[in-house]
């Protein structure tokens, strides 16, 4: 496949948005999914809600859990996602951006072990974090997605992400979902030839 | 930035490959063996030391410290401090109040090794817990860290004073009977815990990497230590774990933590499935 994995980072408004992002992919999307959003410390019901409407099984990242097709992956609140070979682990470092998790981590962690095989996608959310992420995602030659700022909650987010990778495609929510289901889709890359 | 990331030009083969060198250096030099961390946080640790010296490249890096000494302990207190703080977590002393401490009550005499203390906020909340149960002059804490700094500050009993009104908060999530302040005097922008607290605890450096078990325990904690070591480091260490636990011993692992997928899932079984509370079966 051409990607290995889908990292998505949202912040104030993202509920509604994750909820319909997700209806719209088939329960036998194939690629794994990482959700970062930002929450407080002791909420624990968004994968229990997120579970009930999503086609595709969600849950809660435990340190070096297995990262398996079609699966939702939610980070948990006061821990940073990494992305290892195959694996998460997590990471209770000092807060990014005062954020933790911080998106831009999550990005940057699935792009260090993936390379252009991660689709980044921002979603709604009040502050800028996922921005330096998404460029990177970019930079390294991976499918660089937003949510369309025009129909975002809160646009701050979306605007920023896109003002710092200007490549990326801005998309209302059924088109982001169109997307990954293309992106799952998409064959793989040739093997780049060493010297 | 507290946690920065590689240059975007940096080519992630030779970083891969300057790491390794890195970590073997320093195990062989000073024995300290970071070669089997998490790749990623490993890797986001040292840009951050990186940065703070000033320098360009690991290779850099690993020149200054297999040189200077005082450099090494720069980067080993990067490397190896994790954040913690007083009742980290509420519900996981909750759950040790509830799941653990009665079986705790039949032993005459206690022993808790604390792996992984940092600078020691979470040992002193586990005696608060115990003193507040009366199993306190009972027990022995034994609180190990690769740190010594760490420890040293751990030893002292003194904590940033600002912190505490945080602290008391989470006292009182955690199920705390007494007014918190009943624990530490506050002296300067310090507060001092008791001596009474701390009269039990021992502590001592031990590296989870490399040393043995030193002796047996009811009880284990090691929380949001583990997640910054491979599967293959894990597995060590809960080898090392299980060998200092008794049948009916406990493991009090964080909530984001698990034995499943472990060289040792099926030795245990959960006391508290959600806040990671298992104890040795077999």
């Amino acid at each position: 496949m051409r990607y290995a994995l889908v990292v998505i980072g949202t912040s104030a408004g993202g509920l509604t948005a994750l909820e319909r992002l997700l209806a719209g992919l088939p329960s036998d999307f194939l690629l794994p999914l990482l959700i970062v959003q930002h929450r407080s410390r002791e909420s624990d019901l968004l994968c229990e809600v997120l579970a009930a409407r999503s086609p595709l099984p969600v849950r809660e990242v435990l340190d070096k859990d297995p990262i398996e097709p079609g699966v939702v992956y939610l980070a948990p609140p006061d821990y940073h996602v990494l992305v290892d070979e195959g694996s998460f682990a997590l990471s209770s470092d000092e807060p990014v951006r005062f954020a933790r998790p911080s998106i831009d981590v999550a990005f940057e962690s699935a792009v260090d072990t993936y390379g252009a095989r991660v689709v980044g996608v921002v979603l709604t959310g009040a502050n800028e974090d996922g921005a330096a992420g998404l460029r990177r995602v970019q930079a390294e030659g991976g499918l660089a997605l937003a949510q369309d700022p025009a129909s975002a909650e809160v646009p701050r987010m979306p605007a920023a992400a896109l003002a710092a990778a200007p490549g990326a495609l801005a998309l209302g929510l059924e088109a982001l979902a169109a997307a990954l289901r293309a992106a799952a889709a998409a064959p793989a890359l040739a093997p780049a030839r060493r010297l | 930035m507290a946690l920065p990331d590689t240059p975007l030009a940096y080519p992630k083969e030779l970083e891969r490959i300057e790491i390794q060198l890195l970590t073997e250096g320093i195990f062989r030099q000073y024995g300290f063996d970071f070669r089997s961390y998490a790749y990623s946080s490993l890797k986001r640790r040292i840009w951050k030391r990186l940065e703070a010296e000033g320098l360009d490249t690991i290779s850099a890096l690993q020149e200054r410290v297999l040189h200077d000494r005082v450099a090494m302990e720069r980067l080993l207190a990067d490397l190896s401090v994790n954040v913690t703080s007083m009742f980290r977590d509420p519900r996981f002393y909750q759950a040790f109040r509830s799941r653990v401490v009665p079986l705790l009550r039949t032993y005459p005499f206690l022993r808790i090794w604390h792996a992984g203390c940092a600078t020691g906020e979470e040992v002193y909340s586990m005696a608060i817990l115990l003193a507040e149960e009366d199993l306190y002059e009972r027990t022995r804490i034994y609180a190990t860290d690769i740190n010594d700094v760490a420890l040293e500050q751990a030893a002292s009993g003194i904590f940033p004073l600002d912190q505490m009104q945080d602290y008391t908060q989470a006292y009182l999530r955690a199920g705390g009977k007494r007014s918190f302040s009943e624990y530490y005097t506050a002296a300067y922008d310090g507060a001092l815990f008791s001596q009474q607290l701390r009269r039990n605890l021992v502590f001592a450096q031990h590296n989870l990497a490399t040393d043995r078990s030193f002796s047996e325990f009811h009880v284990i904690i090691c929380r949001n230590v583990m997640i910054y070591f491979d599967r293959t480091l894990q597995n060590r260490v809960h080898k090392l774990f299980y060998d200092s636990l008794p049948v009916y011993g406990m493991l009090g692992l964080g909530s984001k933590e698990s034995l499943r997928g472990t060289a040792v899932e099926d030795e245990y079984e959960p006391l508290d499935a959600r806040e990671k509370i298992y104890r040795k079966v077999r």
